[in-house]
């Protein structure tokens, strides 16, 4: 999981290892932490988006890494890690507290992926699970939401929709919400509120989560004509996802070519996204949706190797999956082709009405 | 997209009721939408819909209920006591607003 940047940064590239303080649009500077500034004529932000638990009151304390868990570190996964193998049974909580987060499925991944951990070791009854979001279903669009809430029901898992946490009682072990609601946790599993980087916000590119305002179709940085933010930096009304990251920039690739030479940006990027769904019991689902196009049922071609089946579990998914270990690492990371076109395709897929 | 008569108005509407045409909406209107979800206006939901519609105007999209708490100045709590269990569909729905999109 873990491997060394350096052979990943391609020659004619110069890496450095600073953090960005802020940025001057008006003079065209970043500024450092250690307080040097880089020059630009055209600068593409593409800082991320991360947990912030702070965000959240009572989520961090002496409980958290012990009863109170994310998986979004690696200090995080770790622990957690340890926590649900010494598990001996109770209330299992996983929470979304808010969109947008990066991987807007990894929460429901995880529950199911804990539902089979728990089967597997012979405890499955010892264990009540419970999922908590503010969404009214188990996912935002109501194809996707209606499918993944049958899969919890099936699962015995119980849903708790539209619950907007106000704050975690790591004491008393509940989560309160807004509309003072609680939920009683032996174990917490949450993902904490997610913020663009904090130079973002200095620098007046952001909207209330530190993502910086773009155009959504060509990634330029509202009110500038030099500046983009490609990846989960940027506020694009798609999923923060690597697969969404990966279709842009074969988009803005093109764009950015023409805009340096001072063409117009002829390009415009669809939303893709496409994830797959890790479902546990050696099986996994696959979503494929953009801006317009809700995650549908269907199919997903891949030459030579599919087709993949949309919102169905399916074994050959999980295969997929896998597969894409290697595929990461070796094609797409060192910006290789791969043989999936950017723009969603409706091949295959079962159309609903609106 | 439907048309319907509330107020004595025609309006357009999605499949879930909420306006679609930013132009169409009134403050007469706003009551008779607000009263068909059982809410009585007060000062204080007034100060979330101005908020809104001018936000709407620049933004070219609905607030979330994180974004009137920031940018609006109204704290999520409040949000909640107005416009009780789903502020951010109740909130959108009075305003003439579309319905806000849930992040994928
Ligand atoms: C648990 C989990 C599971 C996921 N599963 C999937 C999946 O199955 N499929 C999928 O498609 N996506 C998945 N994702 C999402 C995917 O990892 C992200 O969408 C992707 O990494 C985004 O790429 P990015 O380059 O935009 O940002 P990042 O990969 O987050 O990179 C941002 C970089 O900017 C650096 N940075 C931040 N602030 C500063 C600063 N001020 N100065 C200098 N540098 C800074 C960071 O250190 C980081 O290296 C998952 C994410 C998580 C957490």
């Amino acid at each position: 999981m873990v491997k060394q940047t350096k052979r990943f940064i391609p020659a004619g590239v110069t890496k450095l290892d600073e953090q960005v303080a802020r940025v001057d649009t008006n003079a065209n500077t970043v500024h450092l932490a250690s307080g040097e500034e880089l020059m630009y004529d055209q600068l593409v932000i593409a800082t991320g988006t991360s947990p912030r638990p702070s965000e959240t009151p009572g989520l961090e304390g002496p409980e958290y890494g012990r009863t109170v868990h994310d998986f979004y570190t690696l200090e995080g996964a770790t622990n957690l890690r340890d926590a649900l193998a010494n598990f001996t049974g109770g209330k299992l909580v996983v929470n979304l507290i808010e969109l947008p987060i990066k991987c807007p499925v990894a929460p429901l991944e995880f529950t199911f992926l804990a539902e089979s951990f728990f089967a597997e070791r012979g405890m499955r009854d010892q264990v009540e699970i419970t999922y908590v979001t503010p969404l009214e279903g188990a996912f935002t669009k109501p194809v996707a939401s209606k499918e993944l809430g049958d899969m919890l029901d099936s699962r015995k898992i119980a849903l708790e929709a539209d619950f907007y946490l106000e704050r975690v009682d790591a004491d008393e072990k509940k989560l309160v919400s807004y509309d003072e609601r609680e939920v009683d946790y032996d174990l917490l599993v949450t993902v904490p509120l997610n913020f663009g980087a904090d130079f973002v916000a200095e620098s007046g590119l952001g909207d209330e989560l530190n993502h910086v305002n773009v155009d959504h179709y060509t990634f330029l940085a509202n009110g500038t004509d030099n500046v983009f933010a490609v990846g989960d930096a940027a506020n694009l009304p798609t999923s923060k996802a690597g697969s969404v990251a990966h279709f842009a920039i074969d988009v803005f690739t093109e764009n950015f070519l023409d805009h340096i030479e001072g063409r117009p940006m002829t390009h415009a990027f669809d939303g893709h996204a496409n994830c797959y769904i890790e479902s546990g019991h050696g099986k996994a689902m696959l979503i494929d949706f953009n801006y317009t196009t809700q995650p549908l049922k269907g199919k997903f071609p891949v030459p030579g190797v599919g087709p993949f089946s949309l919102l169905e579990e399916t074994e050959m998914n999980h295969f997929g999956k896998m597969m894409f270990k290697w595929i990461y690492w070796n094609i797409l990371l060192p910006g290789k082709d791969l043989p999936l076109p950017a723009a969603m395709s409706m091949a295959g897929k079962i159309e609903v009405d609106a | 997209m439907a048309v319907t008569t509330i107020a004595g108005a025609d309006i357009h509407v999605d499949d879930d009721g909420f306006m679609t045409e930013y132009d169409e909406w009134s403050e007469d209107l706003a009551g008779e939408l607000a009263r068909a979800i059982g809410i009585e206006l007060t000062d204080a939901h007034w100060k979330v819909i101005t908020f809104l519609r001018e936000d709407y105007k620049e933004q070219g999209e609905t607030a979330t209920l994180r974004r009137v708490t920031t940018a609006g100045g109204i704290p999520t709590k409040e949000l909640f006591q107005l416009f009780p269990k789903k502020p951010a569909r109740k909130m959108a729905y009075v305003s003439g607003l579309p319905k806000p999109v849930g992040c994928v």
